[in-house]
């Protein structure tokens, strides 16, 4: 993956066209043959301009991902929110044991009595415990484990 | 949970990094797959109507756009009313991710919501409108900013058995 660009742009980088594609295409996309020219036509686009602006938004950062969107638990994957409490001397080594399980998706650093968060991903939902269970022993450290227990609908569009 | 076979988990590994961009995407992983264009179209439509996929879309970039502020909001709220309440701060349009999650002997939280804004601030302000929707079924709440991100890498569907 790229690294994530977690500076703003300067507004004039994007036009009002760019703009338009930014928050339209958060909808949705077309499953059709030709879907850039349908959905170029709703912005006032051919479907080669649109692609264009999209190549340039990609390059300069303002989109992280164009395509569908799957849901991982659907997929077959199971995934549990983590955390623990790190004594902060401790941080960098036991930030290092964690993140060297390939199961570990991301890993942040947060201001709490829980000071380390991290979301596992395994194949099945026997996979969570078991590389819980690793990190307590390498790391002598409870890992509190936060399953979702359910996922709201979420409305969050990024007006550009 | 929904099983899927392997046509479609061969057109989930050729797509989870992103539709190509070219007139005719579909047509272009179909030729990829071996399979044709009305196939791929009709396969990513089934997995969309079962939620496999959620859609089909642009993701921006929040940094690039000017959210920078970022923060894990928790809040305790009475677990009968937790379903409904989630559901209503989900539906806010600047909260991100939105989850019942069970609480720990360290940890009194149960609803979790990711907020978004353009400082700390404007973060702030949302959590205190969100303070005033959950009003008395709220007994406490905090809100973990990020200070570093530790790894980050992308959510894959993984070849293979697990180790």
């Amino acid at each position: 993956m790229k690294n994530l660009r977690r500076h703003s742009l300067p507004p004039e980088a994007l036009d009002t066209a760019d703009r338009a594609i930014l928050n339209t295409l958060q909808e949705g996309f077309p499953l059709t043959p030709r879907p850039f020219d349908d959905a170029g036509a709703t912005l006032g686009l051919t479907g080669a301009q649109l692609i264009t602006r999209l190549q340039r938004l990609r390059e300069i950062g303002a989109i992280t991902r164009f395509g569908p969107f799957f849901d991982a638990e659907a997929m077959g994957g199971a995934f549990c929110l983590c955390a623990l409490s790190v004594p902060e001397p401790d941080f960098d080594r036991i930030a290092a044991l964690v993140n060297a399980h390939a199961e570990v998706a991301h890993n942040y650093a947060r201001d709490h009595a829980l000071n380390m968060w991290f979301v596992l991903a395994t194949p099945t939902p026997e996979g969570i415990a078991r590389t819980a269970h690793r990190i307590e022993a390498e790391t002598g450290l409870t890992v509190w484990q936060f399953p979702k227990l359910r996922e709201f609908f979420i409305g969050f569009r990024v007006t550009a | 949970m929904t099983r899927l076979d392997d046509t479609d988990r061969r057109l989930i590994a050729a797509t989870q990094a992103g539709l190509p961009l070219v007139q005719a995407p579909y047509a272009c992983i179909a030729a990829d797959l071996g399979l044709t264009e009305a196939q791929v179209i009709d396969r990513l439509s089934q997995l969309q109507a079962r939620g496999v996929i959620r859609r089909i879309a642009l993701a921006p970039n929040h940094y690039a756009l000017g959210m920078t502020a970022n923060g894990m909001s928790v809040w305790d709220v009475e677990d009968k009313v937790a379903g409904t309440l989630g559901e209503m701060i989900g539906a806010l349009d600047f909260v991100s991710h939105c989850y019942l999650r069970p609480r720990a002997p360290v940890w009194r939280y149960n609803l979790f919501a990711m907020l978004h804004g353009k400082n700390r601030t404007e973060v702030e302000n949302k959590r205190t409108r969100i303070r005033a929707l959950l009003g008395p079924a709220c007994l406490a709440d905090d809100i973990l900013y990020s200070t570093r991100i530790l790894k980050k890498t992308g959510l894959r569907l993984r070849d293979g058995q697990e180790r």
